[in-house]
């Protein structure tokens, strides 16, 4: 396997704050890298500077080999660099379905001001989407009427519809009600994986990733702390006590 | 409601408006100044599905109405008249818009207001050329070379308007739907989202903007023709607040929402002139406070449910 995005050496410091403090990550064509760590941590920034939102002090970051930073949103976006929002970025007066067909819209630059948005080739792309995404049953709900689980979802399905190589997360598990996580996540995974999209995101959810990430970057401090599969990362025992916050072994089994 | 409903209805608003125009004469001049206006009013609507709020849209009727001042010094034909106006209105619109753009709402609405403020004091200022507050004259004009008089220009400036009208509509409508109109509509909930969509937000308003000036722009040249005198106070902010003003009150929904405001609020005007003729605006102001507090919709979203009720019942 090849590095589909290589970072080398980032860095950047809001004032006093390292949010990036020498990131260096391949992330590896067709694998799904979970990104954890405790908030602060710069995770946010990696996906922001990925995407032509920050600019990095230092460092370079490379795309399928070629050099991505400097470049607007707009452009890393056509380069096949798709992102979802851990707050959902979705057009909340439209329905789900015109969501939908904007990105359809979006992605094949049809920008006649003549032809209907719901023509009906992207109708069927946008509606094939939704269901991929299993939102078929509320394709013709405002987008602002949906629950957390299925705005995440939708979100998602916009990124996917610009068909991109590389999914950028920022926590698409964040918010949604614990009894449909695993739901979310078994879709979303089995639509990326369906669609040969390598993924990095940002997750809090130990069980998530311990099910579906094929490797763990664990942040702290604007670094990369560990760096490594799953099982090894999540049973090292200072990334359970400085990450996932639990207590010694001790501890829990001192007399109270 | 369906399409073929839509045009019919347009169709049907249209004959009514000539019928009115033959049944009471001197509203004929009422009604086409009413319909100029809604050609301006369309490019509010335009603008509001943005999110955004134009109070220097009349730059762009003043704009066209004295290029067409200044045009029919040397051409005095209608039908070059039209063109020549709507697009000077749509290339500054350009221009403008370029920069204009790049704010969003009060910005927006500001940056419109002074840039109308200063064509109106160059308007007003540069008296040897624009004759500053007197305004210009037009000459007699003529439409395809016969000449415009009396009871003849009336009608051939009236039915002008209503094409521009219903075909402006129909184009405003079409664009509503398309990805272009669509993609405006996200400027207002989500813009963040169509950059990463790849969609130059910028540019889809400028679209929109340029549009806004083009329609504005032929609203223009009929008012110039109509009234056959310009003034800067076409140009003045009161002018760019009146269209808003029809904008709500016609309602930002749909495409009759402007012709419907429009006419409603030039009937009102002269009525109420008469009627109280201190007191107009004071009427016009009341039925503005009613229309924002108890239908949001307009008078075409209050049409709209009557009419909706009507077949519940």
């Amino acid at each position: 396997m090849s590095a589909l995005l290589s970072a080398r050496g980032l860095k950047l410091a809001f004032g006093g704050l390292k949010a990036a403090d020498g990131i260096d990550l391949d992330v590896m064509d067709g694998e799904f890298l979970a990104i954890i760590g405790p908030n602060g941590a710069g995770k946010t920034t990696f996906i922001n500077m990925t995407t032509g939102y920050l600019k990095p002090q230092a460092g370079s970051i490379e795309f399928d080999g070629k050099p991505i930073l400097g470049m607007s949103p707009r452009k890393i976006v056509a380069l096949g660099i798709g992102r979802s929002f851990q707050l959902p970025q979705l057009f909340t007066e439209h329905t789900v379905l015109e969501n939908a067909a904007l990105a359809v819209a979006a992605r094949s630059g049809i920008w006649s001001p003549f032809a209907p948005l719901m023509r009906p080739s992207i109708r069927q792309e946008a509606e094939a989407l939704l269901d991929r995404f299993g939102l078929s049953p509320v394709a013709d709900r405002r987008a602002d009427a949906l629950n957390e689980g299925a705005r995440k979802l939708a979100d998602i399905a916009m990124a996917v519809a610009l068909r991109p190589r590389l999914l950028l997360m920022d926590e698409p598990t964040s918010g949604v009600a614990a009894a449909d996580k695993m739901a979310v996540v078994e879709t979303l995974v089995r639509v990326l994986r369906e669609s040969r999209v390598t993924a990095v995101f940002v997750e809090h959810d130990m069980e998530v990733v311990a099910r579906f990430a094929d490797r763990v970057a664990v942040w702290g401090q604007g670094r990369i702390m560990a760096l490594g599969d799953p099982q090894t990362v999540l049973n090292d025992p200072q990334v359970r006590r400085d990450v996932i916050g639990e207590l010694p072994q001790e501890a829990l089994h001192a007399p109270t | 409601m369906t399409r073929t409903q839509e045009l019919l209805l347009a169709l049907l608003g249209a004959v009514l408006l000539l019928a009115l125009a033959w049944a009471v004469p001197w509203l004929r001049f009422v009604l086409t100044v009413a319909l100029a206006k809604s050609l301006a009013v369309f490019g509010i609507l335009l603008l509001l599905r943005a999110g955004q709020v134009s109070f220097g849209h009349a730059l762009y009727l003043a704009l066209a109405a004295y290029t067409a001042a200044f045009t029919a010094m040397l051409i005095p034909e209608a039908l070059i008249l039209l063109p020549v106006a709507a697009i000077a209105s749509a290339l500054v619109g350009l221009v403008v818009g370029l920069f204009v753009v790049r704010y969003r709402e009060i910005f927006f609405g500001m940056l419109n207001l002074a840039l109308s403020m200063v064509f109106y004091s160059l308007l007003e200022k540069f008296y040897s050329i624009t004759h500053g507050t007197d305004g210009m004259r037009l000459p007699p004009l003529r439409f395809a070379g016969i000449p415009l008089e009396g009871e003849f220009q009336g009608w051939v400036l009236l039915i002008l308007a209503v094409v521009l009208a219903l075909g402006f509509g129909a184009l405003v409508r079409i664009y509503l739907a398309s990805p272009m109109g669509q993609a405006l509509a996200g400027i207002k909930t989500r813009e963040t989202r169509l950059e990463f969509l790849g969609v130059p937000a910028r540019r889809v308003l400028l679209a929109a903007y340029v549009l806004a000036a083009l329609m504005a722009g032929c609203g223009g040249a009929v008012l110039a023709m109509t009234t056959r005198l310009v003034t800067p106070a076409l140009a003045y902010w009161t002018a760019s607040g009146e269209l808003v003003f029809i904008a709500i009150l016609g309602g930002a929904g749909s495409v009759f929402g402007p012709v419907i405001g429009a006419v409603a609020f030039e009937l009102t005007r002269v009525y109420a002139a008469a009627l109280v003729a201190d007191a107009w605006q004071l009427i016009l102001g009341s039925v503005l406070l009613l229309v924002i507090l108890f239908a949001p919709g307009g008078l075409w979203g209050m049409g709209k449910a009557l009419l909706s009720r009507r077949k519940i019942a």
